[in-house]
Formats: structure tokens, sequence, C-alpha cells
């Protein structure tokens, strides 16, 4: 059947599996070249293996959960949605969570996500305190930072080719309410935008949308978001009464793919220009509920067809400090003469914790996501976009890419050699793989 | 107010679980029942962690018509709710050629199921309330030749429902039948099914919860089967013997 990620581009024939149990799990994998795919959430072809990709749909259990730790076993199909619907009314939330809620454990743990907290508590790692593995012989491995500890590092943020995750110890972190309390800062240039974020980092929350068609004096100007969570003091009326709960929210979707002339230069420079109007006469403090706040296009289902039927690409890399704001101008600077345009341009300061890790894709500095609609032209301009990341030291998220060559990845990321080699040596080579994993030579 | 409880037979199945997931969210107790009742372990703990319910399991053969009054006896409380998710589609040439195989598909869809909820009716009975949800299927609703053990076995099933309907409604109990029509489960996996025709197991849960709160007779899950059922009914038999459906 036809399989694609989120941003359907790639479209690749492939042979999908659902397993219903630990034993089928193993046939499929003892099948080889075999990859986990969870809500198909990676962007290009990451959960994709043309022989052999295995849906984890049917291991969707969640299994213990301790309310003194907030330690919550699970199964790792279990989506982060949820979780979410699961917890929240106890009073916890995801330690650390995507900008979508529909991921599945599975998926967070083999891209290692990051969140708008990343600044303070690092990626999605340092909430996992265990995984069970199954290896290429069909075998369980229980791998933490004490057990199996290399297997555990090169599995977080592993892209699922160490193996498949079966089952995941996570922490959730106690809240006292549903709600956010969020400060919008307009930032009228890059500079400004760096600078409020560095100003921010006491916020646990922080993320600027970057206007990427600003030109000139104007590049990079942007919406600095900080948010904390809302403390039951802070609620009053309905709200307190119910401190979980949230008015229905108002579902959009796109029932059908945007004719691809739709989105062009106009429309695109007319959204940024009305979002950051917004943005700026909104700007001060407010509360706001935990699903508008952390997964705004959640709200709008299938938001991937805006960009029409052939699909679109994320470009998403990070950058040390020293290179970030030469690197994110000229990154801004080529897009925006390009004319290409991205709905959502995101620009994160990443913290400095040192997770567990060894492939993950979080380094300190500054990271910025962009997407395009896939057309003529688009290609090049991601080929500039990765000359640039490179020429800053800069690496790249695997969870985005879906056209990266392998001379790219080598050159931009030093661990690549070391994971190869690692893969083969602890025979998870060819043992797992995906399209990406193939186009990468990983 | 306590809590209801509702059990399910049948349980490991999909739909039965999609039922055990819906009635879980609205803040009912749980009986799972099944043949080895213990893989249902990973399912038990996951309904009562998302849903703050309790989850007992019990072993139950369907099949074992002998020990179907001492598994009803032997029940923590007498559930407010049954569902039954029995079934075995077979192989119907299998069926055509072995009578033992028939006859265990007609077992499975008839004589099981009709005899643990003929218990739990009695049951019902004398307390004065419940409901009894029996999953049967559009096949009894006409014998086609490519299942018709299958769809007679169901067709027997229906008329049981029918019947118990009538008789316990002047008792307070009330009998759902449920006629699903395509469901994409573990069973109809790798079948080639028309996709507006076929029902997701969740559908066919949130449509035997409405049925159950509003106390309806007779259910299909997606509308357009009534109309695919009026049609085959309507059918004469000289004609539908001619065609291949």
């Amino acid at each position: 059947m036809k399989l694609s990620g989120w941003g359907r581009y790639p479209v690749l024939e492939a042979r999908l599996g659902a397993p219903r149990d630990l034993d089928a799990l193993g046939e499929h994998v003892r099948a080889g070249a075999a990859i986990a795919r969870g809500n198909g959430r990676s962007y290009g072809d990451s959960a994709v293996s043309p022989d052999n990709t295995v849906h984890m749909r049917h291991f969707h259990h969640m299994l213990a959960f301790d309310p003194t730790t907030g330690q919550l076993v699970a199964e790792a199909g279990v989506l982060l949605a949820d979780v979410i619907a699961a917890f929240l009314p106890r009073g916890w939330f995801p330690a650390v969570t995507p900008g979508t809620k529909f991921v599945t454990l599975g998926g967070m743990i083999a891209a290692d996500v990051h969140g708008k907290n990343h600044h303070r508590d690092g990626s999605f790692a340092s909430c996992v305190d265990w995984i069970d593995l199954m290896d290429a012989t069909g075998r369980l491995h229980r791998c933490s930072r004490d057990e199996n500890a290399e297997l555990f590092g090169w599995t977080l943020g592993g892209m699922g080719l160490t193996g498949i995750i079966l089952r995941a110890a996570i922490r959730l972190r106690p809240v006292e309410t549903g709600w956010i309390r969020q400060t919008t800062k307009s930032a009228p240039s890059l500079e400004a935008a760096m600078a409020a974020l560095e100003a921010s980092d006491e916020a646990t929350y922080s993320v600027a949308w970057i206007d990427c068609l600003g030109t000139g004096a104007q590049l990079g100007r942007s919406l600095v978001m900080l948010g904390e969570h809302a403390t039951r003091q802070e609620l009053s009326g309905p709200q307190a009464a119910n401190p979980f709960a949230m008015g229905p929210r108002r579902r959009l979707s796109v029932p059908v793919d945007a004719p691809a002339a739709l989105l062009n230069g106009l429309t695109v420079r007319a959204f940024n220009a009305l979002y950051y109007w917004k943005g700026t006469r909104g700007a001060g403090t407010r509360l706001v509920g935990w699903d508008g706040y952390f997964y705004p296009l959640d709200g709008i289902l299938g938001w991937n067809r805006i960009y029409g039927r052939r699909g679109f690409v994320q470009f998403q890399c990070a950058l040390p400090p020293d290179t970030a704001e030469a690197g994110l101008r000229a990154l801004l600077r080529t897009t925006s003469q390009a004319g290409a345009g991205s709905f959502l341009a995101v620009l994160k300061r990443f913290g400095t914790a040192d997770g567990p890790g060894q492939f993950s894709f979080p380094m300190p500095g500054y990271t910025l996501a962009l997407d395009f609609p896939v057309r003529a032209g688009t290609e090049r301009l991601m080929d500039r976009l990765d000359a640039i990341t490179l020429e800053h030291d800069g690496r790249f998220y695997l969870a985005k890419d879906a056209r990266m060559s392998a001379r790219t990845l080598e050159q931009s990321d030093p661990r690549t050699a070391i994971f190869r080699a690692g893969r083969a040596r602890m025979g998870m080579r060819p043992a797992f793989a995906s399209a990406q994993s193939e186009r990468l030579d990983l | 107010m306590t809590r209801k409880t509702a059990l399910i037979l049948g349980a490991r199945s999909d739909i039965a679980l999609a039922v055990a997931r819906e009635f879980a969210a609205a803040g009912w107790d749980l009986q799972l029942a099944a043949r080895e009742a213990g893989r249902l372990a990973d399912d038990r703990a996951d309904l009562e962690l998302r849903h703050g319910i309790a989850v007992s399991l019990h072993d139950f053969d369907a099949l074992a018509i002998e020990g179907h009054t001492a598994f009803v006896a032997g029940l923590p409380v007498l559930p407010d709710l049954v569902v039954c998710a029995v079934g075995f589609m077979g192989d119907q040439t299998a069926s055509e050629g072995d009578p033992a195989a028939a006859v265990l598909v007609m077992r499975s869809n008839f004589e099981g199921p009709a005899s643990i909820l003929a218990v739990l009716g009695n049951a019902f009975e004398a307390r004065g309330s419940g409901t009894l949800v029996g999953i049967s299927s559009v096949a009894g609703e006409r014998g086609r030749a490519v299942n018709y053990i299958y769809g007679s076995a169901k067709a027997g099933f229906t008329a049981f429902l029918s019947g118990l309907r009538n008789r316990l409604a002047k008792k307070g109990v009330h009998v759902v039948t449920v006629l699903p029509g395509f469901v994409a489960t573990h069973m109809t996996e790798g079948m080639d099914l028309p996709a507006r025709l076929t029902a997701r197991p969740e559908e066919v849960a949130t449509a035997i919860r409405s049925a159950v709160e509003r106390r309806r007779d007779v259910i299909h899950v997606r509308r357009i089967w009534r109309f695919v059922m009026l049609v085959i009914r309507a059918i004469p038999e000289r004609v539908f013997k001619t065609m291949r459906i």
C-alpha cells in the first residue's frame, strides 16, 4: 500500500503489517528491514520501510501509573493525546511535549522530540526512565541509564533504527490547572527576537513565531510567546471550580487538498501579516487553554492538506550559539528572497541540558523550523538552506527530513559515522531500516 | 451514586474491546469474560488507568453450556448490562464439507450465546431490571450461498433475541439486537470490504451505548445497511438463487 509521512512527500509503496501480540511482532521483526510506525507524524520517510513497515497500533495499552512519582508505564502505540486525556484531570501533564498531541510514545522517543521548555528541561529523553526494546531476534531488553545504557542512549533519537520500542516508563509533571499564562511580546527584528528569548530563560515555555517574509530591517520580526502553568489562585469563576476542564474547542478541518496555487507568496504574506498584527494587538498576558497553547495546529484536522496534493517538506536545523544569528539571518534572507513562504516559521532557543540521547537532534543554540509546499524550485531552495546550515556548523532534525543527502548528514554531524558503525556492530543494520535510513546510509 | 456494571462476553474480540472502552469512558465498571481471560490483563490495566473504573476478568467458554449457570452465579455482582460479542465466522467451504465444522459455527453463534443470555435473562427477570445486548448479524436476514452456515446460526440468534425481548419487556428487562454489517476487525482482516458499508469497531460501540441509553430494540450501525437489507430481502427467491450475491 502507499505510505507517507505527515508531509505527504515522498509517497512510497510499502508492505505494512500490524501485529497483535509479541509473538507476531517478533515474526515481523525477524523478516528483516523492519521499521516501527506509530501515528505517522514524522514528516518524511522515517517511518516507512518499503519491505517491512510495522504498525504499532495494537500496542496501545497504558499499563501502570505511580501517583507518587508521576511515572507512567505504557506501550509504544499510546497517543500523547490519550495520556493527556487520562491524566490531566488528575493533575498531570507531559513533562515534555512536541507541537502535536497526535504522536505516539514510541515516536516521541525515537525522534527524541523537544518542546517549548527545552531551554530548561531538555528533550523528551529527560523524562524517559526506561524503554523495553525488541532486538532483531525478537528478544526484549530493558534499557535505562543504568541498564543497557548504551542501547538506551542510541535509542533516544535513534529514529527507530536500534530496534522496536515496545514499552516505556515516562514521567509526567504535576500541574494545578489546565491553563497556561501566556505572555506575548512583539519583536521587530531577528536581533530583538533572540534578545527576548535570551532574556526569558526563566520562563518555563518560550518560542518565537517568525514572520518569515519580513525583509530588510523587518527580517526576522517575530512574536515571542512565553508560558507558565497557571496556578489555582490565578483562576476565577467557573474555571476555578473546574481547573482542568476546557470548553469544547472548535474544530476546523481541511477536507480536501487545497489547489497548490492557493498557497502563493501573496496568501502567505497576507496570513503572516494578519497573524503578526493580531499578535501585536494581543500582546500582553492572558490565560489560554492547554490545547490551544501547545497544539494550535491540532485544532485544524488535516492541516497538512493545505499544501496541496504534492505535499510539503519541512526544514528544521539547529545552530550553535556563536553562529546562530548569522546563520538564521542567512536562512531567513534566502527563504524570503525565494518568495517561497512558510506558514509556519518557528524559532526556539535550545538549552544546554545534556540528555542521555546519543543521536538526539537538540544542541545548545537555536533551532529554526520552516515548511514549504513541494513544487518546482523547492528542492533547490532546500539545498541552499542545507548549505547555509553546514556553513554555520548546524545540524538537521531527522523527524522532519524527507530529502536530505547522506553526504549532507555526514558533514553536519560527526555522530553519524559512530551511529552507523554501532548499528552494524550491534546487529541492527540491516535488520532495522527505513526509507530514510537507506537514503542517509545510516 | 453507585457505578453501573457491564458484563462483556467474548471480550477478546475487537468489537468487544471497543464496547469496553466506550462504557469505561462513560464510567461503568466492567466484567470482561472470555476464554483465556488472563490474556486481557493489559486491557484491564489500560481501562482502569484511563478511566478510573474497576475491571474484573472471568474465564468463560460460550460452548461449555453446562457451566453457564455456575458462571452467572459466580460473578461478583449481577451486572446491569450484558453485551454478548461471542461469535465465530468459520470457513464456509469447510462448513459445507465437514458437518463438525458447520456445527461448531452454529453452536458458537447461536447455541452458546443463546444459552448464556437465557441464564442472564432469567436472573434479570428475577431482579426486574437490566439490559441484554446481543450482537447478531445482517447475515441472518437472508441465507446467502457464500455464508449460510454462519448466517443460519445468526438468524437463529436474532429470532432468539426477538423472542426474549418480547417475553422480558413486561418484566422491566430490555433486549437490544445489533446487526452491525461489515466491521473492520481481526475477523475480517484481509477481506476486501466496501468502505462505505464497513464500520470501525468504535462506531459499533458508540451505536450500542446509544441503543442502550435510548432503549432501542434493533439497530444497524451504519444506516445504509437498512436499505441494503431492504433490497436484499425484497428480491424474490426465484431470482435470488440465480444471482451471485
